[in-house]
């Protein structure tokens, strides 16, 4: 029987997705033997042309990474898409729009102007932005143009699965594979992660209260994090709750709060109003009473930059999208 | 012209009763004001609030019992956090803060709804549609 | 005039393209390197909590997160004016060790080495690691697999992910380290000073004794004559973590020697528009263009650039290979770029050593790893040496630490300038009269991969060969032959 054909590519991405990869270290040997990678531009010679040239659904599926901000990269995963039968997101890039979705936040223009005109080492008296095509010396040169929006995977193309994390951990890597393989994969539109919330896993779970307040928000910086005590519980905001489990506790471990890279639970439409109510309804509960609107105020100021707190890696698919630029 | 649509969560305990007396008075509050029932102001999560607006809202009207008298004992101070906090995230999404509101209206309150209402409608006459990029 | 592109990583968009134009002749007119990629940190950083910066940025690169990890805690220190505890620095330092240590690892054998190691006319199907394993041993490139996965371990222990650490927080490190641990960065420091010393001796035994490869290393093609910069301890040696910039003249004596918080007087950037990466020069020197020589304020950052920055390494077995390296090579700086290859691996020997010297500290044990600051947060300026060069992070804050202005200039873009003028020199040294062959493009492509341009592009290639089409076209741009190398 042939082996499966798989393909892995990436948009707009830092390479930590690819990185997970290799980091599969001895196991990438054995989905070698099992699979038939057919198109990973990072490591092998495939072209596009290669993909055009096969069959619609020839390919058994494809791992995407990186988020989606050009229109080439528009272009090459709706190509990808007719030629797979399934689609797996991969890393938070792809699934929700992960940190370089922060850039939504602004434009294009705006970004051009800081970059190339604003920050303080620039030499640019005439102002010179990239072009999309540009005349050197009677010589054409060109680029891709750079977006207003940075996309979700499945806001390009539908979507079969989804793997979290930036970047997602070997296991899950691994266990979405043998899955697929098994053809034992749950309905469409999963995550390939417990359904669970990182709290539900978390090893200081035990000693977070049954009924948390926050009196005051403490920011990470102002505060010794206790590595044996729940953040909440000493102050410190950590999206756990509204967390996906699976990452191994990773920035747990290293004693620092979660920021969400794995998404919400199942149900979840949007993780950051879902983060920011669980914390909203948490904040100042004792004295609820007898506060005015003023002092609740005050209590929220402690936050300073709640979107890009409870939106750090998922702003493109919030239901808002994007900051709208006036 | 068609006035931007205000979405107006009203608590089943009090604010909807409030807003029926206003009905049964015939005092006058804006027609574009679509009221929907919810058990207590505290169900009211940011994702329906950010879904109203998704959907084509201009602006979101939250009324529930007045403090202290929520059937729920404390879903209405839940609901003042955590809509003040969404106000502030709502700035940063180039969305005013004050398409957001939060109110108190007793069962009895037939003008203080209309008068909360028309507040609501002429502010959101003021700042205009809200047009969501990539909608749809 | 006929067109060559080299897209080196075989794709659409790419993050990194080259092209060459041909003039009537056949020969090189020029030739460009573009980057055809922006993400605008220094935008969307604004408005954020500074703290976050050390989550943040980076997500800049998968490739290199430690180092952008680093940068940012150090740029947090100065924005909030609190000094870390000696063991918060030497835990930072260890961290960063390891991550040099299993990069340049990483370049050398998967990538850069292949060139040398199985040599750059073999067939393209074995220049990658199973060649580089070919020749050195089976059980050798266990070790390169295994050595990696250790010093990753300790990123992975010390920063909760390896691939995007988390532990930097402005006055120190969110966490200890523990007595077992210690007992086991000891042993991977050890193995990795091995290692180290055996890639050494391969380079040695495979490429100094072949005067077929020397050759190629020290010839014109692969010469420039620029500024190098590099941060140094107080005695000028190369360091990795922290000190001053130090940067030298095309002859070698010093140029300037500059404070992190000094930079914006010697550093500022040029633009192009055909590409999204900036040029950066030394001001005093100015920008003219892409020409290397004392006038122009072109400069060069990374393995090479640090050595010649410096006078000499801080840890006994890389100072002696320091010397091996400058006498082979004739003398201080050395403007090979091939040479690269080899300070990459002097480089690699200095991170193991110092590793195992913070690992045997006594001190790298205490538990008070964290100052928590005081001070109202204004402005912090954080300079570190990554895999790939300089790395500047600067940042200003309201006096709640949001953040109003953000300034990067990461590694790889210092070289920018640097990889255009090799690129193009190789390109028209190597092809004349229109002949393009296979094996001449693989020696126009390891000028760039020379300086392990973290475009993730060149870094990311596994088994190690960058994919390579080039398109030859008439002057109507039609496309009359089409090489590919698999
Ligand atoms: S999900 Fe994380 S690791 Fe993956 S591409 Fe995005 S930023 Fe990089
Ligand atoms: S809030 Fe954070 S620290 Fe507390 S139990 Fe949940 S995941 Fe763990
Ligand atoms: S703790 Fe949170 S932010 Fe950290 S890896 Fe896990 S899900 Fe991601
Ligand atoms: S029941 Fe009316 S607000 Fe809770």
């Amino acid at each position: 029987m042939a082996k499966p054909k798989v393909a892995l590519y990436w948009c707009a991405s830092c390479g930590g997705c690819e990185e997970a990869v290799v980091d599969l270290a001895e196991d990438i040997l054995k989905v070698v033997e099992a699979v038939d990678i057919i198109f990973w531009p990072v490591a092998m010679d495939f072209k596009k042309a290669d993909v055009e040239g096969m069959a619609d659904g020839e390919i058994a599926v494809s791992f995407i990474n990186g988020a989606i901000r050009t229109e080439e990269q528009g272009e090459m995963v709706k190509l990808l898409r007719r030629k797979s039968g399934l689609v797996v997101a991969f890393g938070s890039c792809a699934h929700l729009g992960g940190i370089p979705g922060l850039a939504n936040f602004w434009n294009r223009e705006t970004i051009f102007e800081r970059v190339y005109k604003g920050v303080p080492t620039m030499d640019n008296p005439e102002g010179v932005l990239p072009q999309t095509r540009t005349a050197v010396a009677g010589k054409e040169l060109t680029i891709p143009e750079f977006w207003d929006t940075v996309h979700t995977l499945d806001q390009v193309i539908p979507v079969d699965y989804y793997l979290p994390g930036c970047a997602p951990p070997p296991d899950l890597i691994m266990n979405a594979i043998t899955a697929i393989l098994e053809g034992k994969l749950p309905e469409k539109g999963a995550v390939l992660a417990p359904d669970k919330s990182l709290c539900d896993t978390c090893p200081l779970a035990d000693s977070k209260p049954e009924k948390l307040s926050l009196k005051e928000v403490k920011r990470p910086y102002e505060v010794i994090l206790d590595p044996e005590k729940c953040f909440l519980a000493q102050g410190v905001i950590c999206l756990g709750p509204a967390t996906r489990s699976g990452c191994g506790e990773r920035c747990i471990n290293a004693c620092m709060p979660c920021r969400g890279c794995f998404g919400p639970t199942k149900g979840a439409r949007d993780q950051g109003a879902r983060s920011l109510s669980f914390v909203a309804s948490l904040l100042g509960i004792e004295e609820e009473e007898k506060m005015t609107d003023e002092e609740v105020e005050k209590l929220i100021d402690q936050i300073p930059d709640p979107a890009g707190l409870f939106y750090m890696y998922s702003l493109p698919s919030s239901l808002l999208r994007r900051r709208i630029m006036k | 012209m068609n006035e931007p649509t205000i979405v107006s969560f009203l608590c089943n305990w009090c604010s909807y009763e409030g807003a029926d007396k206003a009905g049964n008075a015939r005092l006058e509050y804006p027609a574009n004001i679509r009221p929907i029932r919810v058990m207590c102001s505290g169900r009211v999560d940011t994702e329906l609030v950010l879904q109203a607006f998704r959907e084509g809202a201009s602006g979101v009207l939250i009324l529930g019992c007045h403090p202290g008298d929520c059937h729920y004992k404390k879903g209405n101070y839940k609901t003042r956090r955590r809509m003040l906090l969404l106000r502030k995230a709502l700035a940063q999404f180039g969305v005013e803060p004050e398409r957001v509101k939060v109110d108190w209206v007793a069962a009895g309150e037939g003008e203080r709804f209309a008068k909360v209402a028309n507040e609501m409608a002429e502010t959101i006459r003021e700042l205009g549609p809200l047009r969501l990029p990539l909608s749809g | 005039m006929k067109r060559i592109t080299i897209d080196p990583i075989t794709r659409l968009e790419g993050h990194g393209k080259i092209e060459i134009f041909l003039d009537e002749k056949g020969d090189v007119d020029k030739a460009f390197f573009q980057v055809p990629e922006l993400r605008g940190f220094e935008k969307f950083c604004e408005g954020r909590m500074a703290e976050e910066m050390p989550r943040l940025t980076p997500k800049i690169c998968g490739v290199c997160p430690t180092t952008h990890h680093m940068a940012s805690g150090k740029t947090l220190d100065d924005l909030f004016g609190v000094d870390p505890p000696p063991a918060a620095k030497k835990i930072r330092e260890l961290v960063n060790s390891a991550f040099m240590a299993e990069d340049h690892t990483l370049h050398f054998f998967f990538l850069g080495g292949p060139d040398f190691i199985v040599g750059p006319q073999a067939p393209a199907a074995e220049r990658n690691i199973l060649g580089v394993i070919q020749k050195v041993g089976l059980d050798a490139g266990k070790k390169v697999i295994e050595i990696r996965k250790r010093l990753r371990e300790i990123i992975t222990k010390q920063g909760g992910r390896v691939i995007h650490p988390v532990c930097n927080l402005p006055g120190g490190v969110s966490k200890g380290v523990s007595k077992e641990d210690r007992e086991e960065y000891i042993q991977t420091g050890k193995d990795a000073v091995e290692f180290a010393r055996f890639a050494l001796k391969a380079f040695e035994d495979i490429v100094l004794k072949n005067k077929e490869y020397v050759d190629v290393v020290v010839g014109d093609i692969y010469k420039h004559q620029t500024y190098y910069m590099g941060l140094v301890d107080e005695n000028n040696k190369v360091n990795f973590y922290d000190g001053d910039i130090r940067v030298v003249d095309p002859a070698g004596h010093e140029f300037v020697k500059f404070k992190p918080r000094e930079y914006l007087k010697y550093i500022a950037e040029h633009v192009e528009p055909w590409s999204y990466i900036k040029f950066p020069y030394l001001k005093d020197v100015g920008w003219k263009g892409f020409v290397d020589g004392k006038d122009s304020g072109v400069y060069r950052v990374a393995p090479l650039a640090r050595l010649n920055a410096s006078e000499g390494m801080a840890t006994p077995l890389a100072q002696e290979e320091y010397e091996k390296l400058y006498d082979t090579l004739g003398g201080k700086p050395a403007h090979n770029t091939l040479a690269y290859h080899w300070a990459r691996l002097v480089e690699l020997l200095y991170a193991a050593e110092r590793l195992l010297e913070l690992a045997q500290d006594e001190e790298i044990l205490d538990p008070q790893v964290r100052n928590v600051p005081t001070a109202t947060p204004k402005e912090g300026i954080g300079v570190v040496e990554a895999p790939r060069g300089t790395l500047y992070h600067h940042y200003k804050t309201d006096e709640r630490g949001i953040l109003t202005e953000v300034n990067l200039i990461v590694a790889t873009v210092n070289n920018s300038a640097a990889i255009c003028m090799s690129i193009e020199k190789a390109a028209k040294g190597l092809i004349k009269g229109g002949k393009v062959s296979d094996g001449l493009l693989n020696m126009v492509e390891m000028a760039f991969r020379a300086y392990d341009p973290c475009l993730a592009c060149a870094t990311h290639s596994l088994p190690g060969d960058m994919p390579l089409e080039v398109n030859i076209r008439n002057p109507e741009g039609k496309i009359e032959r089409t090489l590919r190398r698999l």
